[in-house]
Parts: C-alpha cells; structure tokens; sequence
C-alpha cells in the first residue's frame, strides 16, 4: 500500500514543491518509509540539471550515513573528474545532505556514456539529469523530505510523488520511488502495487543494454516506457501497451517535461482519484490528498480498470 | 438435496432458495429490529457538527453524543475526504455530509437515512444491514461492499467490484458501474443505469444484477435472466423513489442471473461452505 500523486498546472508556473509536499503528506499513512518527488522546473535553455547520491541514508536517523567524510569528499571527486573528462561544465553546484547534490551543467556529448560511467563511482546513483526534472528522495514522510532539500519554494508547471510502504525491496533511498527512466531526460514514473513478471521482463529489457539500479519492481515500468519512446512510440501508446505487457495490479503515474499520465491496470485493484479543471488536474490515491490543496468541496472521479489518461501542460 | 423454499417477498414469485437462507435470514427483520441500548431521536430536533481540524473518531463519538441527546437530523459541515466516517451507526437517524467522504464511510450501519452531498471512496456502507444511503457525485471501487440490507443509491458513477459479496439489499447506480461489478454475490440486488464494464457478476452464487445500459462482458457463471412484469414495476418504483433521471425505460432494462453452474450451493451445509470459502 503505496500512496502516488501527480499534479500539473496548465500553461502556468506556479509553487508546485508546496502543493506536492502538500499532497504527500495527506498520503503519509499509506507509506511512512521514504517519500519521492520528481518536479519539472522552468526548462534550462542550456545544460542539464542533474540529481545525484553518492552514499545511502542507511540508519534511521535522518542525515546519519555509515560513510565515513573522507569516502564522500572521494567519491564526489571521482564524479566531478569524470564531468570534466567528457567535457561537461559545471556552472552550478548545491547540496542539502552529505550525499545528495544538484548540478547544472554545460554538456554536448553522449547523455548515455556520461551517466554510465557516473555511475560505476562506488555507491553513485544518478537520480535525475533533464532539462526541467529535478528529482529527490529520501527517508521520511513529506514534510522531512521537503525541509532536508527546501522543496517548499520550487516553482515549476507539474510534478509526481509517492510515499512509499516497503514491501519486496529494502527501506533505503535507492528502493525509494519515483524512478528516473534512465537515459531519457525528463522522463519519471512513480506506483502503487506489484508487477508479477518484473524477472522475465527485466531480463529482456537488460538484454536490451538497460541497466537497473534497483530490485525494485517498480522500476522496470520507467525502463518500459522509457524503452518503448526510444523506438519512437508516443507516451500514451506505449502506456496503453504496459497494461498488457506489465502483469499484476498496479496503477502508475508517469511524466515527461511537458506531459502527465496515468494508468490503471485490468482489475483496478489499486485505488486512484482524479481532479479535473481547466487550470489545473491532480491526481492521487486518496482524495484527502487532493484535499489538502483545495479546502473546498470538488468533483472528483475514479478511473475505472484498464484506462490511460494523459494530459499536457 | 435439500428442498427448495419459497417465500413470498416484495416480487411475489421470486424463489429463495438454500437452507441457509431459511434458517438464517429473516426478509423482514430489518424492518422491525432494534438493538438494546437505542435512542428514542426526534427527527425535528437538529444540529450540526463541523469535522473541521477533528479526526474520525472524535467527529464519530460526536455523533453518538449528539444521538443520545435525542438529536434526529445531524449536519456534518466540512467532512474533506476524511476515512472511517460516520461508521457503526446503529439507530435511526437522519445524517446529511456536506462534502465528500474518504475510505470506508459510514460502514457497518444499521438504520440510518444518509445524505452525502460529494463523494464516497472505496468500501463505502461496506456491511450495511438496513437504512438508506444517497450519494450525489461518484462512489469509488467496492461500492457497498458485503451489504446485508437497505437501499445504497449513487447518482453518479461507481468504481470496480461494487456490491461485491453482498448478501441482501439493493444498490442503485444511476451511472457507470466498473469491472467486476457483483462479484461473489449471494443475494440482493444491483441496478445499473448505465453500462457496466468488464467481467460483470463474476463466480455470483445468486441475486439479480440489472443493467439498463450494456455489460462489456459477463464474468464466469453469471447468465442472461428473463425478466417479468413485477420486476419491471419494482425497477420503475425503485429508480423514481431514488429521484435517477434515468434514460432507459424500466421496460428495457436487462437482468442478469447467476448460471449455478460452478458448484451446487444449495445442497451444502453451513458448515460445508465454510470449508469450500477457506
């Protein structure tokens, strides 16, 4: 039982980091282990913005890691000479924990090489590189996420979320969703439920050359779309294909820089509610979480079993 | 084989069939049932509280003071999507919610008339025994869930599973109806307005499911019935009480039956079930 939430403001820039964290709060007793956010900022019109770790937030104390200063002050080296080697510069650094750090940069190459070989640094991930996504996660409900990396004042147009129950894979920040869809920027997916063919379908996609960062069954849905876009498929088709290609229940939202989508699988066993404006849509697994952002009554809908919807910013 | 029992209910020539049912179950209980400890209410004696900044239970003991104080009609302002409330009513009452409700909203009840003017989400009048319950939007996934008795009327659509395991009562739905909608159900009645998506009364052991619109598909076991002109006069009293503006004539309404083809029902003993259910 994983609460998920997205939102997305129509042709508008607003505070979306407060009403993310807004909403996720308002899910917090569906998972108390780690909460996720993936924002999508005003688009650089030059560089990337990248989200990385270095180390995991391993104890139940928030900030305490098992790494010792000196390991950190290595590793990031290790990812700042690999940035320089393939050429990329860095105009823009910022960190909020020891492990977690925001880089803008200039870069020209292969998206694909220079994250790869960040990635082989010792405990590296790479959680997000995009034009406008920016994406976080931590341990904790919404609230201390949102506090530890001051998301309450991020401005952007959309935004997906989730707080996560752990149930097949362990509490830490690498299991945490959402799940950036390595090497596609922009791209994002968060979800509630299990998928039962994730082995299967991993390893045809890792056959394919995808690599897999966790044993996280919701990761592979990032993969798979991220996957079936790179072969040219637009958003919504291909997410009508993982209805029934991906076996289990689940519901899953997704967002690329300018798109949000959802879907529900065939027996619409796991819960989603659907606000509908003009301005604004927001969805989530509860309507108390919907609620947090508008005080007043509101119309609101279930999507029933096998649908996708996709709406555009 | 055990015989088949006929009693005469509000369609004068519907069989009930299973022991079970006879040993068990009083058609006209819920009528005249109270439980030790009722409160007389005055109908006319109002008051509302606001759920505003309270949790489920505080606002849930609040109306139980309120019922005890002889309050008939309770207004709860500001109800916002909250969980678990108004459960466990066991009195007559008139409740109205001014807003929409979360999960399991005013399950388990007995008796009251319940208004909500907004939503209900999943599991909503779950194990209802008797009483009215109105929603004026759309309800979530297992709409009336295991209902015993009572009407459980919605104007809008209802999600996937609706009246799932239901054993008694009736469930209005004046829109769309989700997948599964009457799985496992053992007895009582489902009127759909509307179409009704895939896999419509799944492995149903009995009970009548009507649809005036069109079932993507029939779930295993459930049957295209014949339908007669007792229950054409109950649809149409059924859907002009309820206030549904419903386009489909009682008339051309479809009825929908269980096949009683996956295992004998009638011939087991309580204890028997028991033991084929797990």
């Amino acid at each position: 039982m994983c609460g998920i939430a997205g939102v997305i403001n129509k042709k508008k820039t607003v505070n979306v980091g407060e009403q993310m964290g807004l909403m996720l709060q308002g899910l917090k007793h569906r998972g108390p282990d780690s909460t996720g956010y993936a924002m999508y900022g005003t688009p650089l019109k030059k560089g990337f913005v990248m989200r990385f770790k270095i180390s995991e937030n391993e104890a139940e104390k928030v900030n305490a890691t098992v790494d010792s200063p000196a390991d950190l002050k290595n590793r990031k080296n290790a990812v700042d000479s690999i940035l320089k080697k393939h050429g990329a510069k860095v105009t823009k650094e910022s960190s909020s924990t020891p492990y977690a750090f925001r880089y803008i940069f200039d870069f020209k190459g292969d998206l694909t090489d220079l994250a790869t070989e960040i990635e082989t640094v010792e405990k590296t991930e790479i959680l997000s590189i995009g034009k406008g996504l920016e994406l976080i996660k931590d341990l904790g409900d919404a609230n201390t996420v949102s506090n530890q990396y001051g998301l309450d004042k991020f401005m952007g147009t959309h935004g997906i979320g989730h707080t996560r129950m752990a149930t097949e894979s362990d509490v830490d920040i690498k299991s945490a969703h959402p799940y950036w869809a390595f090497p596609f920027e922009d791209v994002s997916v968060v979800h509630n439920g299990q998928l039962t063919n994730y082995w299967g379908n991993r390893r045809v996609l890792e056959r394919k050359g995808y690599r897999f960062n966790s044993n996280c069954d919701s990761e592979i849905i990032a993969v798979y779309i991220a996957d079936k876009m790179a072969n040219g498929i637009e958003l919504e088709k291909a997410m009508h294909d993982s209805l029934d290609e991906l076996d289990g229940v689940f519901t899953y939202v997704v967002a690329t820089k300018d798109q949000l989508g959802m879907a529900k699988d065939h027996m619409a066993a796991k819960p989603m509610v659907i606000y509908e404006s003009k301005d604004i849509v927001a969805c989530a697994s509860e309507e108390v979480a919907i609620r947090n952002i508008f005080p007043h009554e509101i119309k609101t809908y279930d999507p029933y079993e096998a649908e996708v919807k996709v709406w555009q910013a | 084989m055990a015989g088949i029992t006929k009693r005469t209910t509000a369609f004068d020539d519907e069989n009930l069939s299973g022991r079970s049912q006879k040993l068990y179950f009083e058609v006209t209980e819920e009528e005249n049932y109270t439980y030790y400890g009722n409160h007389e209410v005055d109908f006319n004696k109002r008051t509302s509280i606001d759920c505003e900044g309270i949790d489920a239970h505080a606002l849930n003991q609040k109306i139980r003071d309120a019922i005890r104080k002889g309050y008939g009609s309770i207004v709860i302002k500001n109800p916002g999507a909250k969980h678990s409330l108004g459960v466990g009513i066991l009195n007559k009452l008139n409740l109205i919610f001014e807003g929409s409700l979360g999960y399991f909203g005013i399950g388990c009840i007995d008796g009251p008339t319940v208004r909500v003017n907004g939503r209900v989400g999943w599991s909503c009048a779950e194990n209802m025994m008797s009483g009215k319950v109105v929603v004026e939007n759309n309800a979530g996934s297992c709409f009336g869930a295991a209902l015993r008795g009572g009407d459980l009327i919605v104007k809008g659509d209802a999600g996937a599973r609706t009246g799932i395991d239901m054993k008694g009562g009736t469930i209005l739905i004046g829109g769309n109806a989700g997948a599964y909608t009457g799985f496992m159900m053992q007895r009582g009645r489902i009127i759909v307005c509307g179409d009704v998506n895939a896999n419509m009364g799944d492995s149903m052991y009995d009970g009548i499911i009507f649809v005036g619109g069109e079932p993507h598909s029939l779930g295993t076991d459930c049957v295209p019935g014949e339908m007669n002109e007792h229950e054409v006069r109950w649809l149409e009293q059924k859907i002009k009480n309820a206030e549904i503006d419903c386009k489909v004539p009682a008339s051309k309404f479809k009825k929908y039956v269980a096949g009683r083809m996956l295992w004998n029902y009638d011939n087991l003993e309580p204890a028997e079930k028991k033991g084929i259910l797990g």
